[in-house]
């Protein structure tokens, strides 16, 4: 699925991601812990293919490497990016904002384009689905929503996007319990033995909801340390110091 | 004139033809010239003493200098003034002669091929869709006592109606363009809604068969008897390609007592250009007058095209409890420039307005709102708000807002909201991620900024505009 070769980042000539290695196989979800300024957020944002970057290395997902392919070719490849500060887009309504991301998703394979009807019913099936009013979507896209509604909507766009590479950069962060257990019922719901996530949180409390395969813990732009779940749990106890 | 006046006229020395289908004015700007317009045009005497005292009015005046975007002298004796139809056989034959650059932009905005063929003059025979279309269309307006029709029909069949009203809201003194529009217009359209009718569908100058044939100088007549209610779309969706050339349109609304009338416009003239090349000088004089009580105007546009768009519809509300409404959208891409706004002159009591305003700049364009305010001392409980929000795109261009306001009594409220912002690239990366190229999340992204206007459209409009926004755009990020 994604293979990660000595990846270098770096925003006005200061280093981020200094050699990072990652390999991730379909049906697989990672998990990447580390303490702020870690880089995580970095990474999150490099696979998508965000500008800004001053890049080496290699990513190569799906054979293909994608260091000259813009952001949109590889969110129709089928990378998804669940983001940590959704973005507000007044006047512009979630539904039709979705239904054009499906569209050109689905156009960029040669698929039919959905239409309305086909799309309505698709959105009610998959907010029923995690339990999330589909209410959400009839409004302009993140405008006046709180915190949580923004995370569940992203993990809303992500059931009706279906991508087979999925990134959640920390959509854990300030959710209440409540919120937690959607968010973890959109991932374990989508897992399935070609669809690969990669999981970037704070805490441990999300991976209670969500088990990983593996957990890296990522330290000054490296990956320092990769266990199984139990890593995770190690962390919560001893905090990230202890590894250095 | 005397009819040996008009013999002296058809002598005239660069020798006028009488052959219908080759008659051209000659260049520039004359009393001869006018002459001529007139007696082409079957007018009565009264049209053309009209026309005279206007031009006589034009000789002492002075083109305006204060707007923002300045352009070259025009000189007006190198103009033509009037040039009858092309025959049929100057026309493209079909849609294969047609530069392949506009046919393209007809596709993208989802413009039916006869409509396509229409609208870039391809010589068609009397087989046309909107031809029984208009027909139906006439024969149920007539039912209800609508007159809708070119002016210079209505100048001769209803002559009372347009003596009392053409030149009431914008006299033939007003200003240079608006004065220059009064000594040469050629054609437009003439609305009339009986009183207490609320007319029963938009009307439109696509359905008006001479439409594509109407001049540069235009001359539209709207009036809403008592207690009735009439929408007018006024579209050109049409790139014109045309070298640099001046529009100087009047258009003039009364609004009597109760009655409403909501004029939209989406212009999209040929803008010049990448480089700024060519490109129509939109020079446009549009005003209303809320003349009777509780009576409404609100204009909508949609501005996306010429070089030059310099323009302010306003509204007088002269009427107690009178409404003015002024909606707008102005993009300016590459060279494109554009300086405009309303005018609000409130002078009866209770009297409202209200101006949202949403100027998008891109390339190296430049755009101006201007708006007045204007609160007379009797206008007592009057009221305005006015928001100009202004988006740019790159940083080579510009965005300007420049309002006036006077406020006269101190019952009256004016309230004012402007803000400046960029396209947020982050908003942009955040489109993209979800699979939108650029140009779908530009266009996207302005649709959403626009939306308190576009959705003042009626439906078939706002369809066509929102896709125009997303064209007009085309090219103007990363």
């Amino acid at each position: 699925m994604l293979k990660i070769k000595n990846l270098q980042a770096s925003v006005d000539k200061k280093s981020i991601l200094k050699g990072l290695n990652l390999t991730i196989k379909p049906g697989e979800l990672h998990a990447i812990m580390g303490p702020n300024g870690s880089g995580k957020s970095t990474l999150a944002n490099v696979l998508s293919g965000k500008n800004g970057y001053k890049i080496s290395g290699e990513i190569i997902f799906e054979g293909e490497n994608l260091n000259d392919i813009p952001i949109e070719k590889r969110a129709q490849k089928g990378i998804f990016l669940a983001f940590q500060y959704p973005l507000e887009i007044p006047g512009v309504n979630t539904n039709i904002f979705l239904k054009t991301s499906l569209n050109s998703i689905r156009k960029s394979k040669g698929k039919k384009e959905v239409d309305t009807l086909a799309f309505l019913k698709l959105v009610k099936e998959k907010s029923s689905e995690l339990g999330i009013d589909e209410k959400i979507l009839s409004r302009q896209l993140n405008v006046g929503f709180s915190g949580g509604e923004k995370k569940k909507n992203e993990i809303l766009q992500m059931k009706i996007l279906d991508p087979v590479f999925s990134i959640l950069d920390e959509t854990d962060s300030g959710l209440d319990i409540d919120a937690l257990k959607i968010i973890a019922k959109g991932v374990n719901s989508s897992r399935d033995s070609k669809k690969s996530f990669l999981v970037i949180t704070h805490y441990q409390r999300l991976l209670d909801y969500i088990k990983p395969d593996f957990v890296h813990v990522l330290s000054d732009g490296k990956i320092i340390k990769t266990g199984c779940g139990e890593l995770a749990e190690e962390l919560e106890k001893t905090g990230y110091s202890k590894l250095n | 004139m005397k009819s040996t006046e008009i013999e002296k006229a058809k002598e005239y020395k660069y020798g006028f033809t009488t052959d219908i289908e080759s008659i051209k004015a000659p260049k520039g700007l004359s009393k001869e010239v006018i002459q001529f317009i007139s007696k082409i045009k079957k007018e009565p005497k009264w049209m053309l003493d009209w026309r005279l005292k206007a031009f006589d009015r034009l000789k002492k005046m002075k083109e305006p200098n204060w707007q923002k975007p300045k352009y070259p002298k025009i000189n007006y004796q190198e103009l033509y003034y009037y040039s009858a139809p092309k025959s049929a056989q100057d026309k493209p034959k079909s849609l294969d002669e047609v530069d392949p650059k506009l046919l393209e932009t007809y596709a993208k905005l989802g413009i039916p091929l006869k409509e396509q063929e229409k609208l870039s003059g391809v010589a068609v025979d009397a087989v046309f869709d909107s031809v029984s279309v208009a027909t139906t269309f006439k024969d149920k307006l007539t039912e209800k006592g609508i007159i809708f029709c070119p002016i210079s029909e209505a100048i001769k069949k209803h002559p009372d109606l347009v003596k009392k009203y053409l030149g009431s809201v914008i006299p033939i003194t007003d200003h240079y363009f608006a004065t220059l529009n009064s000594a040469v217009f050629t054609d437009g359209s003439f609305v009339y809604i009986p009183e207490g009718v609320r007319c029963p569908m938009e009307l439109s100058t696509y359905f008006r068969i001479n439409a594509s044939e109407t001049g540069q100088f235009e001359r539209t007549l709207i009036i809403a008897d008592k207690g009735s209610y009439v929408s007018y779309l006024e579209g050109c969706t049409a790139p014109m390609r045309d070298e640099n050339q001046l529009h100087a349109a009047n258009v003039e609304l009364i609004a009597l007592d109760d009655a409403e009338i909501k004029y939209s416009t989406v212009q999209n003239w040929y803008p010049g250009d990448e480089n700024g090349k060519g490109g129509i000088y939109n020079f446009v004089t549009k005003r209303g007058a809320c003349r009777g009580k509780n009576s409404k105007i609100s204009w909508t546009q949609v501005e996306t095209g010429s070089a030059i768009t310099w323009k302010y519809p306003s509204c007088i509300l002269q009427g107690d409890n009178s409404v003015g409404e002024f909606y707008s959208i102005a993009i300016t891409n590459n060279h494109q420039k554009a300086d405009t706004g309303t005018k609000m002159i409130h002078l009866g009591k209770n009297t409202k307005s209200k101006i949202i305003s949403k100027g998008i700049s891109a390339g190296k364009a430049d755009n101006t709102y201007r708006g007045l305010v204007d609160i007379n001392k009797k206008a007592l409980n009057s009221r305005n708000y006015t928001q100009c929000d202004s988006l740019l795109m790159g940083n080579k261009c510009g965005a300007h807002t420049v309002p006036y306001i006077k406020n006269k009594n101190s019952s009256s409220v004016v309230e004012h909201e402007a803000t400046t912002s960029k396209i947020n690239e982050e908003q942009l990366y955040y489109c993209n991620q979800r699979g939108l190229n650029q140009e779908e999340a530009v266009s996207l992204i302005v649709n959403g900024f626009c939306k308190e206007v576009l959705q003042q459209l009626p439906m078939e409009f706002a369809v066509e505009a929102q896709k125009l926004v997303g064209i007009s755009l085309e090219g103007s990020v990363g």
